[in-house]
């Protein structure tokens, strides 16, 4: 495998050939923000919390998606990207209803944990807040659609990790939602296999195990990724 | 050197942020050097004075009173402080916003007849009761706010933390896990 | 099919041509003027009056002057019926004879008619949309069998890199380079995909071309397929123009009969087939990755590029997306070869571009008019201006990702760097005219609104901003906003422009934009007082 040698935030470094920015930032230490991507499932540039600076290149590019290159000098932290990630979340807070003080992932939710790392103490723009409903119809889980920021991890994880093709999208723009089979009632599905794979996907509250309350909804993505690395590369690390 | 002029209000929230600011424990001897308290739940003064340096302010824009009182202090205070989520976010307050335009006489109905063991009837008391605005907000969609301390409550640490910024005449600066909300 | 069965077929065509033909309007437009029942009416009457050998009822395409369907137009005498009905459609016949009819008539000479310049729409009114040995009689399926039996895929491309066309769906990236990376990209199946989801609100071109003139974008599509090496192709458009299906799926079907589409075309290795895909309403669909993806059967989402569809479109295949205007063009390029192309228009903008002109204006309807024709030709000769003496304000291009061009610039050219300039784009076609009455912040607050409704929902900025930006919009036409709004709506648009996944986003903020640009003092005049703002001594606070 030809390796690569790119600059990210001024440091050196070398990355595997069709590897993405994110993954060679990560592997030099480098955190770049992202609520979208998953180890495990594939990419799919939604959320543009990841989106970088690449010298000669006008566009913003969203580092999941972008593959390294030669030469490449990629700027993953500056104020202009800082910016636009605390807007991007500001839009998230007023876009449904995130109440952490009753949530389930409170403490343990990436939305949280990215409001205030990117300092982000409130949001100026006008909540909207929508209707919408908690569906507990499932013998396990439930699915709070006010805590959803519709990053289809649990979409892509039920389809590509599970394999059952549970979870969809519905709807178009703000309107659009999460849903199991053809719009049922989560428990009237006849798909779903209650693998609770996407449970341990979703960033936020959203997806939870029936019976935790404020705080206890604590998720172990490294199973994700212990299931993919077993199927695709035979490998069990636990 | 003057004191700095200091206000607490108890907008609609549960007062909770209150409480952790009297977990400041010994600071608050500190602080009693430093400051004059002069409106607060804690402090029996009925009009909100002129000329108040800092406020802290805990709770959403609920009903008329607080809507009233925040336009007040706005205009006598110079520095606003959205203390805690309900008045930096309006947080759980505001949950009833999401049940539509009639939410205040739904959630009154609900709590006050439907769920009532005795007596089932609305609060309505004019001049005594404030009646519930359409929609909860957080302070700063009413005024202009300055700082914003987040957390539910903020623990004392960080209220400390904002505090000994501000009576040092620095502009507070909050970050990582002390702008965590909830 | 051979070149003499095409010559054939346009001879026996041009031996039973009557001396007069009726050309009547069976486009969407003037059929919603019941031109079908003035088209019935004109028939009988030539049954009627026994001049059946005399007079040909032709049904065809678009032409053009649609505000005043329905039309009728006599050949040769060119005089051009205006709002035909059923009940005086009999007495033209009396016209074309000398006598007098009560029918009203246009002036074909006028300057809506002689500043045009037809490649696109020249078989639009002419040809009988529903049947291809009228499409032949005009030289139809010539280019392609030139192309098939004396150019290689290489000399195609050329061709075309040398016409100096560009993409005609708005964005404007040149023909001939998007056609070579496709040839020369490695795959052993690729496709070729005309987008026909035409959805700017106001705009109609492409409806038209495919209503008036479907086998020019079918010879062009296989055209474009011989240059790629693509064997199949798909027509994505969507289901609210029924009428451009059902002449489409007719074209299809004649063309393979007649063995124009399908295998071994021209008698050479070539084969070539299409098919309808119909969208379903969604106006992200028109973006070519959304698009790939809605042919695919999966919900349509646009996908960051690269790759681009160049690469891996289709299915992962390489794939060719034009619009169904630049397909229209191709086969007259083949036919009068690439210098003849590149000499119309101007330097960087080839040839000429089609818009639907509508609004606040005297004429409307579809014209064609050479790249740099100022917007004044196209607004006050063409248009005629605004009616009842209205003053024109400003003219909008590019639908909800286009701006308002201030009647200021009305001498701008109409090209692709021109209109960047003045914080527009070219766009698809749509063009609309705005008069006095217009409130600029209404403009935007309405295109805000369509994109808000049409985001697909996959990206925080274009799905949770364009929700904002809307707000804010709303918000100061309630006169409840102030100068701090005012900054976050600025601040949203350069944030949703630039970060959001596709083209509809980035461009959402545009109407706003140029509309701050050039109408700032009517956002300006609805701006509160902010009272309970930031206090001017907040910066010393605390220093006592």
């Amino acid at each position: 495998m030809a390796a690569k040698t790119l600059t990210i935030d001024g440091k050196q470094i070398s990355a595997e050939e069709g590897a993405s920015v994110l993954q060679a930032a990560s592997e030099a230490g480098i955190t770049i923000p992202t609520l979208c991507h998953l180890e495990g499932v594939y990419d799919v540039g939604a959320c543009r919390l990841c989106l970088i600076e690449v010298k000669g290149i006008p566009k913003l590019l969203p580092a999941c998606t972008t593959k390294v290159a030669e030469g490449m000098e990629v700027s993953t932290d500056s104020e202009r990207l800082r910016k636009y990630r605390r807007m991007t979340l500001e839009l998230l807070f007023a876009e449904r209803n995130h109440v952490c003080a009753v949530c389930v992932a409170n403490g343990h939710c990436e939305l949280q944990t990215l409001a205030y790392s990117l300092g982000m103490d409130h949001v100026r723009y006008d909540y909207n807040f929508p209707k919408w409903g908690v569906d507990t119809t499932h013998r396990l889980f439930g699915m709070d659609h006010n805590r959803c920021i519709l990053c289809a991890r649990c979409v892509r994880t039920c389809w590509h990790v599970e394999g059952a093709g549970t979870k969809n999208v519905a709807g178009r723009g703000s309107k659009s939602k999460i849903i199991s089979d053809l719009n049922q009632p989560w428990g009237h599905s006849e798909s779903c296999t209650e693998c609770g794979k996407c449970v341990m996907s979703c960033p936020t509250g959203a997806l939870f195990r029936k019976g935790s309350t404020v705080g206890e909804s604590e998720r172990d993505r490294t199973k994700l990724e212990f299931i993919v690395t077993a199927r695709e590369k035979k490998q069990w690390n636990a | 050197m003057e004191r700095l002029k200091i206000a607490t209000v108890w907008l609609g929230g549960c007062a909770g942020c209150h409480m952790s600011f009297l977990d400041l424990d010994e600071f608050l001897i500190d602080l009693a050097g430093k400051i004059e308290l002069v409106y607060s739940p804690i402090a029996d003064v009925k009009e909100y004075p002129e000329g108040v340096d800092v406020c802290l302010i805990e709770g959403a824009v609920c009903n008329e009173d607080n809507l009233e009182l925040i336009h007040k202090i706005r205009a006598r205070t110079k520095v606003l402080v959205s203390f805690g989520d309900c008045a930096v976010t309006a947080n759980v307050p505001a949950m009833r916003n999401q049940l539509g335009l009639d939410n205040a006489e739904s959630v009154l109905q609900c709590a006050y007849v439907t769920n009532a063991q005795y007596n089932p009837v609305k609060p309505k008391e004019d001049g005594i009761v404030p009646p519930l605005l359409e929609k909860v907000q957080p302070v700063h969609a009413v005024v202009h706010v300055e700082y914003f301390l987040p957390g539910c409550p903020p623990p004392a640490d960080r209220i400390k933390a904002l505090m000994v910024q501000v009576l040092e005449g620095k502009t507070p600066k909050l970050e990582g896990t002390q702008l965590k909300f909830g | 099919m051979t070149l003499n069965d095409l010559f054939q077929i346009k001879e026996t065509e041009l031996f039973a041509r009557k001396k007069i033909v009726l050309r009547c309007c069976m486009a969407a437009g003037c059929m919603s003027s019941n031109s079908k029942g003035v088209k019935e009416q004109l028939e009988k009457a030539v049954i009627d009056a026994g001049l059946q050998n005399d007079i040909e009822v032709r049904g065809v395409g678009c032409m053009k002057l649609c505000c005043e369907g329905p039309l009728v137009q006599a050949d040769p005498q060119e005089a051009l019926f205006v709002k035909v009905t059923e009940k005086n459609a009999p007495s033209i016949l009396t016209a074309i004879k000398g006598g007098k009819t009560d029918v009203t008539q246009a002036d074909p000479h006028s300057a809506f008619f002689t500043k045009q310049l037809s490649i696109v729409l020249a078989n639009s009114g002419v040809v009988d949309p529903e049947r291809i040995e009228s499409y032949i009689t005009q030289d139809g399926y010539q280019a392609l069998h030139d192309v098939l039996t004396e150019m290689t895929p290489k000399d195609v491309v050329e061709t075309m890199v040398k016409s100096g066309l560009r993409g005609r769906g708005g964005a404007g990236f040149p023909t001939g380079i998007k056609w070579g990376t496709v040839a020369k990209s490695p795959g052993a199946k690729k496709y070729v995909i005309c987008n026909a989801d035409e959805g700017d609100p106001g705009a109609f071109m492409d409806r038209s071309v495919l209503e008036s003139d479907p086998h020019s974008v079918l010879e062009g599509m296989a055209i474009a397929a011989y240059a790629v090496g693509a064997d199949q192709g798909f027509i994505y458009v969507r289901a609210e123009y029924p009428l451009a299906i059902a002449r489409l799926q007719t074209a299809i079907k004649q063309a393979k009969i007649m063995g124009l589409l399908g295998a071994g075309i021209f008698e050479t290795p070539f084969h070539f087939n299409v098919d309808i895909r119909i969208g379903a309403g969604a106006f992200v669909c028109g973006e070519e990755t959304a698009l790939m993806m809605s042919v695919e059967g999966k919900r349509g989402t646009p996908r960051p590029r690269p790759p681009f569809p160049a690469e891996s479109g289709l299915f992962g295949c390489p794939t060719l997306l034009n619009n169904v205007e630049t397909f229209a063009n191709v086969p007259a390029i083949y036919r009068n070869g690439a210098e003849w192309f590149a000499n119309i228009g101007t330097e960087k903008s080839k040839g000429t571009k089609v818009f639907a002109l509508a609004g606040k204006i005297k004429n409307t309807g579809l014209i064609e008019v050479p790249m740099g024709t100022p917007l004044r030709t196209i607004v006050e000769e063409m248009g005629g201006g605004a009616p009842d003496g209205g003053q024109i304000k400003a003219v909008q291009t590019g639908g909800p990702s286009g701006g308002c061009i201030p009647a200021e610039h009305l001498d701008t050219p109409v090209d692709y760097e021109s209109l960047g300039k003045l914080g527009s784009i070219m766009g698809s076609g749509g063009m609309i005219v705005m008069d006095e009455s217009t409130r600029m912040v209404d403009v935007a607050r309405f295109f805000m609104e369509f994109c808000m409704d049409e985001s697909c929902g996959k990206c925080i900025p274009c799905r949770a901003g364009t929700v904002q930006m809307h707000n804010l919009l709303e918000k100061i036409l309630q006169r409840k906003a102030t100068a701090r709004d005012l900054a976050l709506l600025e601040e949203l648009c350069d944030m949703v422009r630039n970060t959001s996944l596709c083209g509809l986003g980035q461009t959402a903020p545009n109407p706003t934009l140029s509309t701050l640009r050039f109408f700032r003092n009517e956002y300006e005049a609805l701006l509160q007082p902010d009272a309970h703002g930031p206090r001017s001594t907040q910066t010393e606070t605390t220093t006592k």
